[in-house]
């Protein structure tokens, strides 16, 4: 889960990382009265704000009101504004990148950090980016502190403040199940503060009943994926014409690229996991239909899902929902004859094999 | 020989009274596995399908685990694993889903500590043909012979295995590592055994979307298997930034690409499948 600006920093805070002093609104209203330059952030979940038009700078009571009544309600690249951050306007000397992520390959920790901040870490030369996958089990120590000062040329005070803030930033990383724990900028201000001015922090969704203070809606979403998301499926719209009900995410992906291949365009994936329940397979056609697909393959390995609980699940949806387009069927796997005699009788020829079943739907949804 | 496990594999499964515990201890048990112990805080004493449940993993030692299946509730995962890797049991697989990756880290560590092996968390499992099944693969898509498989899914390794034995290739050993961001086995890990184990000439990978693990299997093969290497890669129509269903499934910064990982499969001479069901034909 993605956390805007205000909750990296918020959590940032209770680590004893600094950040610029400020607060968040959602209304004009809510402005306090001004007590020197400040910057007005667009909280939004998508990179490039700044060049969107998203942040605005104002020194005086009618900028900040100008700039605020400018802001909310707007679009930046597809997503309205509702709140923004209203900050302290910090004297920038030098920006600074630095950042703790999970790495799959190594299955560990990593620390990042580069002397050219403020810009997409993607775009900085590798030779500037300082690199170390930490031993969870030693976790962060001050040594990779000492390392990173030294790599940045870093001396004194300022390097003792960076020092601080990684080992916290580490505490965050690890206390707070983040996958990302970024800040980009770090500032060093013209008065020699070390300073979070941005934060982005992405908590492992799977870790969300131990953080059950954010609740955010990622904004990538359309409402349908959200609604089926929160009934409980793993459900991805698409722009194709044939709708898909498979169980198992491998199998479910893998139907979606044999419609591909075969030039029948999916128009979502949806799985059923390993339930095996009558009403999971009905709510499951009613999200699928709301996608209004041309035609819909359902496509299943029995195994912990039975073929005929799912049999019995597509002949209720038919007639709860009184589908007409065509409905393709595949079931192999525990309980495949009782599942294809169910549909038999209500006039639904199911395949055993998956190819034909994927080609037939092809057919009905008129593709090649 | 298998790898991993075999007949005479001693298995006990922690949260046996649950729903899947009870389900699938009574799958694995009409497989032919043997389910010595469950375990069930506050249910010591009672039976589930016959075998005896124990309040606690220790209460166990004195039946000799080999192995234990996790089927707890993922808040409770990383207790259950700690309290199987203090018992010393030697391979932990987890079936659970939704475990945070911080606590799979912290697991992963602790076993790699004890030269313990992990399978999972999120995947099937481990199944050696007609001989031992720890997990949830259904008990009828297998065949004994000399093919292993090595899977980031489920069911699509289920049809893929039926595929294998529709047409007549057996298999060795079937291992799921588990649809996670942090597994405990990756497939350079699996190649590594399935090079040595003497039961298996010819391997299946089913890679997905997501992460490098595929890429770096590619580039292992290409100077340390000597085994004829077959794949399928699952995933090529996923729209970037989606997870597809498993957490690990999705392509970040265009990275972890199905694309990416054929390319490398074919670099390392290894074929990949344009669909599950042409395996069985590239393995010939």
């Amino acid at each position: 889960m993605n956390l805007y600006e205000y909750m990296g920093k918020e959590i940032f805070s209770s680590f004893g990382i600094p950040v610029p002093s400020g607060y968040v609104i959602h209304d004009v209203a809510d402005l306090k009265p001004l007590s020197g330059s400040v910057v007005v952030k667009s909280q939004v979940l998508i990179g490039g704000r700044g060049k969107s038009g998203g942040i605005k700078f104002a020194s005086d009571e009618a900028q900040l009101k100008e700039a605020v009544t400018g802001l909310l309600g707007t679009k930046i690249r597809g997503y309205t504004v509702s709140t923004l951050l209203i900050e302290e306007k910090i004297n920038i000397a030098k920006e600074y990148y630095v950042s703790i992520s999970l790495n799959r390959t190594e299955r560990k920790p990593l620390i990042m950090a580069s002397a050219s901040g403020g810009v997409e870490i993607e775009s900085v030369d590798p030779k500037e980016i300082y690199t170390r996958i930490i031993d969870p089990l030693t976790g962060y120590s001050d040594y990779i502190g000492r390392e990173i000062v030294s790599f940045l040329g870093l001396q004194g005070e300022v390097a003792s403040q960076f020092r601080s803030l990684l080992s916290k930033l580490y505490k965050v990383f690890k206390e707070e199940d983040c996958e990302l724990a970024e800040i980009n900028p770090l500032v060093l201000t013209a008065e020699g503060k070390v300073l979070a001015a941005d934060a982005k922090v992405v908590i492992d969704s799977d870790s969300l009943y131990r953080h059950q203070k954010y609740n955010v809606t990622d904004p990538e979403k359309t409402p349908l994926e959200l609604e089926a998301q929160g009934k409980g499926y793993s459900f991805v719209e698409m722009d194709g014409l044939i709708g898909v009900i498979a169980n198992g995410a491998g199998l479910t992906m893998a139907t979606l690229d044999a419609l591909t291949l075969h030039k029948g365009n999916p128009r979502n994936f949806l799985d059923l996991g390993g339930t095996d329940s009558i009403d999971i397979v009905v709510n499951a056609f009613e999200l699928v239909l709301k996608a209004n697909p041309k035609a819909i393959l359902v496509n299943i390995f029995g195994g912990v899902t039975k073929c005929d609980t799912v049999a019995s699940g597509i002949t209720a949806a038919k007639a709860k929902f009184n589908i007409s387009r065509p409905i393709v069927v595949r079931l192999s796997g525990v309980r495949e004859e009782e599942g294809r005699e169910i549909l038999k009788n209500n006039g639904i020829q199911a395949y055993s094999e998956m190819m034909p079943a994927i080609e037939a739907v092809v057919k009905a949804a008129g593709g090649a | 020989m298998s790898v991993l496990v075999d007949k005479e594999t001693r298995v006990i499964v922690q949260g046996i009274t649950g729903h899947q515990g009870k389900f699938h201890s009574g799958e694995m048990l009409k497989f032919g596995t043997k389910v010595v112990a469950g375990t069930s805080p506050g249910k010591g004493g009672t039976e589930v399908n016959g075998i005896p449940v124990f309040n606690t993993v220790r209460e166990t030692r004195h039946l000799n685990p080999d192995a234990t299946m996790i089927a707890v509730a993922a808040p409770f995962v990383k207790d259950a694993a700690f309290e199987a890797l203090d018992a010393e049991i030697p391979l932990i697989y987890i079936l659970t889903e939704h475990v945070p990756f911080h606590d799979t880290m912290e697991i992963l560590y602790h076993c790699r500590r004890k030269g313990v092996t992990l399978i999972g968390p999120n995947g099937p499992g481990v199944t050696a043909a007609m001989d031992c099944k720890i997990g949830i693969m259904p008990n009828h898509i297998f065949k004994k012979g000399d093919i292993a498989v090595a899977s980031r899914s489920g069911t699509l390794t289920y049809e893929i295995v039926g595929a294998l034995t529709r047409n007549g290739f057996g298999q060795s050993t079937v291992i799921g590592l588990g649809g996670d961001p942090v597994v405990g086995l990756t497939f350079i890990d699996v190649l590594k055994m399935f090079e040595n184990d003497e039961a298996t000439n010819k391997i299946v990978l089913v890679g997905e979307i997501g992460g490098t693990n595929e890429e770096r299997a590619a580039e292992y093969i290409k100077s340390h298997v000597s085994k004829k290497v077959v794949a399928y890669i699952t995933g090529r129509s996923a729209p970037p930034g989606k997870r597809m269903g498993h957490a690990g499934a999705i392509v970040e910064k265009g990275m972890g690409t199905a694309e990416s990982k054929i390319k490398a499969f074919n670099h390392a001479g290894v074929e990949v499948a344009e669909y599950p069901v042409d395996i069985p034909s590239l393995i010939k």
